[in-house]
């Protein structure tokens, strides 16, 4: 048995847990999925929706309301007899309380699952995806996060499995939720964007990067930045792509006046399309760009967005 | 407060990696090592809380062969106070590094555990977690900001969608953020006062902790190169291939 940890908001899912439950079925057939949270029922609806969920368990209560990590993992044990496996999508949501439910299980956990070659024995990127190491794991129960990236999300169905009420575990009374600051943007999260815009030391200054704004409204894009983009202040860290940033892999990623430093091509080499503008021809981003084009971004830029603009039109 | 912090010896993050022939791992002879970024964040948290007199010692831990030593300076040349070293040959596994720091932090009590979110190498992401998990302690992940109070800690984290801020009753386990602070350069006279500063030598067996490795590396290797892209000359010639791709439906 199979249990995947749904990650939600408490109204509904998020496509990273479609992911997990495709990781999932490439291990066994019988797949449970736990929603913990508050008056998440509606998440509950969904996940019995999903193809290959057996069952549907539901913690709704207080101390669930905001995932504290102390709370999740001390369900998680308590839930978790008679599972081979427990999987999250290595999300921050994941990677917060799944290497704490390992600890208190006296187990392993395997990080950033990106391939399953056997039932033991799994495929994860280290050094930021500069290498790829293949580990067996020896434990009765293995605990993996899933990078969401390599695996197709699971399919909904008419299908409808049985939503079961479990025991709650009371708070542990260790840390509490004080307050939430999401990014209020019309635009898809870096992570999981299908396409990425990306500016480097080559913008010059922080108003250049309106520019690229205008281009990522275009394209339905995030915005990502390299290191020298953010050490020199034209955008904040959390843009940061690369090895010590975020790690993105969407279906296009442009990155403009990048020269393409070791630590930022760590970050974004598993794009499926990679575009690079920039005016120095030897740059090394070339050598990972599917398309380069060398030029003057303050021209290349504006023109494409007047050619996106007119396919919208 | 008394603060313990890690500092892991990785590959610096500047070095282009090269998978060994024989695919046993990653080449690390006669390559540059430096101490892993997000421990360099923690260990200047924690002299950041020294500073504003909230902290009164600071103790630096790392595990490995001799050669972490050299970290262990470099982090009380930054300002940590003292050093611990747990030598082992054995490769330790996030586990067994959670077990030997809890048998650490039952010795030395400390308010507070500063670590790195992840260790550039192995890219794990979970150490600080296991070990708030074993103590019972909770845990502030991928912190960028810190504000002592009292009894508790107020921690904003970086999560996918932004931030969160979260209270945690101290002890606590925190692990630390890119955005969290800029660590400062050792200057050459606290280099050379950090050479005086007291480094103890551990092993796990005086810890009585079992480090056995829980997965074994069947092999490591490089990931498929991508095939040379082509230049284009202009921006029409950039929309065709990308309409060719499907990338821009």
């Amino acid at each position: 048995m199979i249990l995947v940890v749904a990650e939600h908001d408490n109204k509904a899912l998020k496509p990273s847990t479609l992911n997990t439950i495709t990781a999932a079925q490439q291990l066994g057939n019988s797949i449970v999925v736990l929603v913990a949270g508050r008056h998440c029922e509606k998440v509950a609806e969904q996940c019995a929706n999903i193809a290959g969920v057996t069952r549907v368990m539901l913690a709704d209560a207080d101390c669930y309301a905001h995932q504290l990590p102390e709370n999740l993992a001390d369900l998680i044990v308590k839930l978790a007899e008679g599972f081979t496996y427990i999987l999250a999508p290595a999300t921050t949501f994941g990677k917060n309380f799944l290497p704490r439910t390992a600890a208190l299980l006296n187990v392993a956990q395997i990080s950033e699952v990106m391939a399953i070659i056997a039932p033991d024995t799994f495929v994860r990127p280290i050094y930021a995806g500069n290498a790829l190491t293949t580990v067996q794991l020896n434990d009765p129960i293995k605990l993996l996060t899933i990078r969401t990236t390599a695996f197709a999300p699971a399919a909904i169905t008419e299908q409808t499995a049985s939503i079961e009420k479990c025991a709650i575990v009371e708070d542990a009374g260790l840390s509490s939720f004080i307050s939430q600051d999401l990014t209020q943007s019309a635009r898809p999260e870096l992570t999981a964007a299908k396409v990425v815009v990306s500016g480097g030391r080559g913008m010059q200054n922080a108003d250049n990067f309106k520019m690229l704004e205008e281009l990522a409204d275009c394209l339905h894009a995030a915005i990502g930045a390299s290191r020298a983009a953010v050490d020199a202040g034209f955008v904040p860290n959390d843009y940061q792509v690369g090895q010590t940033g975020k790690v993105v892999a969407p279906q296009l990623y442009i990155a403009i006046g990048i020269s393409g430093a070791i630590q930022h091509i760590a970050g974004m080499k598993d794009s499926k399309i990679i575009v690079a503008i920039n005016k120095d021809a030897d740059a090394p981003i070339f050598q990972v760009a599917d398309y380069g084009l060398v030029g003057d971004l303050f021209e290349i830029v504006p023109a494409l967005i007047v050619e996106l603009r007119k396919i919208k039109h | 407060m008394k603060i313990v912090v890690t500092a892991k010896r990785v590959i610096d993050f500047n070095v282009k990696i090269r998978v060994k022939a024989d695919q046993s791992g990653v080449e690390t002879t006669n390559v540059k090592m430096s101490m892993n970024p997000f421990d360099e964040i923690a260990v200047e948290a924690a002299v950041r809380l020294k500073e504003q007199g909230i902290a009164k010692e600071i103790i630096v831990v790392s595990m490995g062969t001799t050669a972490v030593q050299e970290t262990l300076r470099t982090a009380l040349a930054l300002g940590a106070d003292r050093a611990i070293h747990i030598q082992t040959e054995t490769e330790l596994q996030p586990l067994a590094v959670a077990k030997l720091l809890q048998a650490l932090v039952q010795q030395e009590k400390p308010d507070l555990v500063l670590m790195g979110k992840q260790a550039i190498d192995d890219d794990c992401n979970q150490t600080g977690q296991m070990l708030a998990g074993l103590l019972h302690w909770s845990q502030g992940t991928f912190a960028s900001k810190l504000i002592v109070e009292n009894e508790r800690v107020l921690v904003t984290r970086e999560i996918d969608g932004g931030l969160e801020t979260i209270a945690l009753k101290l002890p606590a386990v925190i692990t630390t953020d890119l955005r969290l602070n800029q660590p400062r350069y050792a200057s050459l006279p606290n280099i050379m006062k950090a050479k005086q500063k007291p480094l103890q030598v551990m092993t796990p067996e005086q810890l009585a902790v079992d480090i056995t490795p829980h997965w074994t590396t069947l092999k490591v290797t490089t990931p498929p190169a991508r095939k040379t892209g082509i230049k284009v000359n202009s921006v029409a010639e950039l929309m065709e291939k990308l309409n060719q791709a499907g990338v821009l439906a």
